[in-house]
């Protein structure tokens, strides 16, 4: 094993979480990267690929199957979690904040998983703002259909232009404190009641 | 004034508890305003408790033990001060390794030596024409599951870590596991061995209650430090907790109970696979064979809510009798502190429900338990693995 880069192995379903993170440590200089997305036989795969530090997601459930890890007394080498270091629970909480746990084989200095770590956490949460920007981006879309369709109806029904139904539905959406996608939806679901 | 709380659990029925004592309203008579969080791992709980995300937990109850000596990780003190459950779990097995095991018994097929024995020539068996070795699964290297497991079959004279493989498995990967071939067999809590047998992919081999009378399973947990600062909120917690199990206890009152449990946010699989769980009345076969116990899972009767320290010091021997901890008083005093009977007791008023209840273990093989001598209990048992 290089003293200059650690094997890193990275343990998640997510397999754009997993390329940003990896990109990243590459980035960083960190050059032997595996993905593991497949939960099947994990342990063996990981034993095959001999890691120095295995990082993965808290969602994953078989975050408890590396915990065998350390159990296993035919293992050549005992990786020990990065939580056991007692001292520094900054990093602990950071860590679990952004929803990542890091593994690091029993012998590598803290020096060396610190940027490894701060890296993950930094990647982690920057994945968790993009996965929330996406949404927001998705709900804004789906509102905006919803608005058409109901201006669509309210065009129809009431023989307004397309800007007298807006200006109708942000009124409405104003005296009752509501968002106009909300106001939107109504018209949708009353529409097809009354259908 | 409600006291805000977060409370962890894993979806599985003996969470029961806690999660009536929050959905039926009991939590909130206390003053307890919970939010039940859900988690995918027994490393998260840990954690989570470990590092105050976490107000509670329902945790398996080595964990708790295993966090208070600081095995396998940070050393962080727990108290359990209610006990959500005694037994509960089962050993399911393949169809192909159950008819190996039935072609091979010597013996009545609920007698735990009986079905050991033959596992162990069944294990000769295919050592000789040169199979792979069978592989069981559990759920965490501190659960009772592993510890179930190499109880039974030690008995037999199957090695567990020599004989077998013994991994760990997320318990929602367990039934794919069987069904794929990738396991043999699993000892799980519930729904788990239930979906198996409903599947066709399982057959429920033993109720760990053949296996031991009494086993402490899952505790409601705190840290100690938070414990020693809030006495009161424990002993809400531990009345809230202990009225759900109360109510869940009552037979008329177990389809209402299924329904709360049954919640996609909760245990999220159907209120009747739950009910018969808590009815232990379960199927055991893939041809609809019942089998009724009543001793398979105990959430409030027979004192199972109390926390009982031989309890833990049984638990604390399993790590030891496995090599997991080395063996010393002081940490049998540790492990023996974690379960709390005084906390309980003083939440529901001296001498607690239940305090008469049995102190004993029960188990099918080896001697009465001794809480005070575990080497000499220990070294009854041809099979272990102490460290040197």
């Amino acid at each position: 094993m290089g003293e200059s880069s650690p094997k890193i192995v990275i343990v998640d379903e997510s397999p754009i979480r997993a390329a940003i993170l990896e990109e990243g440590l590459r980035e960083a200089g960190f050059t032997g990267v595996v993905h593991i997305s497949e939960m099947q036989s994990l342990l063996a795969r990981i034993y095959a690929l001999d890691p120095d530090v295995i990082l993965i997601d808290l969602e994953n459930p078989s975050r408890d199957v590396l915990e065998q890890m350390f159990q296993v007394s035919r293992a050549v080498r005992r990786p020990i979690a990065m939580f056991v270091d007692q001292s520094d629970a900054a990093s602990i909480q950071a860590s679990v904040d952004a929803g990542v746990s890091a593994y690091i084989v029993d012998g590598l200095k803290k020096e060396r998983i610190k940027p490894i770590l701060d890296l993950c956490i930094s990647r982690f949460n920057a994945f968790a703002k993009l996965q929330n920007e996406l949404d927001r981006a998705k709900s804004a879309l789906e509102d905006r259909k919803v608005i058409d369709r109901a201006k669509g109806i309210l065009m129809k029904l009431k023989g307004l232009t397309e800007d007298e139904a807006y200006v109708l539905l942000r009124s409405t959406a104003m005296r009752e404190k509501k968002k106009i996608g909300e106001i939107a939806q109504s018209i949708l679901t009353a529409s097809e009641l009354l259908k | 004034m409600t006291t805000p709380l977060r409370i962890g659990f894993i979806p599985l029925v003996d969470a029961a508890a806690l999660i009536v004592a929050v959905d039926k309203g009991f939590a909130a008579a206390e003053g307890l305003d919970v939010t039940l969080v859900r988690e995918v791992s027994w490393s998260n709980v840990r954690d989570k408790l470990n590092i105050g995300l976490f107000d509670a937990a329902h945790l398996l109850a080595p964990v708790a033990i295993a966090s208070s000596l600081g095995l396998g990780h940070v050393k962080v003190p727990i108290s359990a001060p209610f006990n959500l459950g005694l037994n509960g779990n089962a050993i399911t097995v393949s169809p192909a390794l159950h008819a190996a095991i039935m072609a091979q018994i010597d013996g009545d097929r609920f007698d735990p030596m009986a079905t050991a024995l033959a596992l162990s020539r069944v294990v000769a068996a295919r050592r000789q024409s040169g199979a792979e070795p069978l592989t069981f699964a559990m759920t965490f290297p501190f659960s009772t599951h592993n510890y179930q497991l190499r109880f039974w079959m030690a008995a037999g004279g199957v090695d567990p870590d020599e004989d077998v493989r013994l991994v760990v498995l997320p318990p929602p990967y367990m039934v794919d596991s069987l069904a794929s071939g990738h396991v043999d067999a699993f000892c799980v809590g519930a729904p788990w061995n239930s979906i198996a047998v409903d599947l066709g992919v399982g057959h429920i081999l033993h109720f760990v209650s053949d296996i031991l009378a009494r086993a402490a399973e899952k505790v409601l947990a705190v840290r100690q430090s938070w414990s020693e600062k809030n006495p009161q909120v424990v002993a809400a917690m531990v009345r809230a907790a202990s009225r759900a199990a109360e109510f869940i206890e009552q037979p008329q009152n177990r389809a209402e109970a299924a329904r709360i449990l049954s919640a996609p946010e909760r245990i999220g699989v159907d209120a009747d696979v739950i009910q018969r769980t808590l009815d232990g009345r379960l199927k055991i076969s893939p041809d609809g064979t019942l089998r009724a116990s009543d001793r398979y899972l105990l959430i409030g009767r027979e004192g199972a809510g109390r926390p009982d320290p031989v309890q833990a010091a049984w638990l604390y021997a399993q790590m030891v009798r496995w090599g997991q901890a080395s063996i010393s008083a002081e940490a049998l005093q540790i492990a023996k502190a974690v379960f709390r009977p005084d906390l309980y007791d003083a939440a529901l008023g001296s001498p607690g429900k239940g305090a008469a209840a049995p102190d004993t273990i029960g188990a099918f093989a080896g001697p009465a338990f001794d809480a005070n001598d575990i080497a000499g209990h220990l070294a009854a048992f041809a099979i272990q693995r102490r460290k040197s």
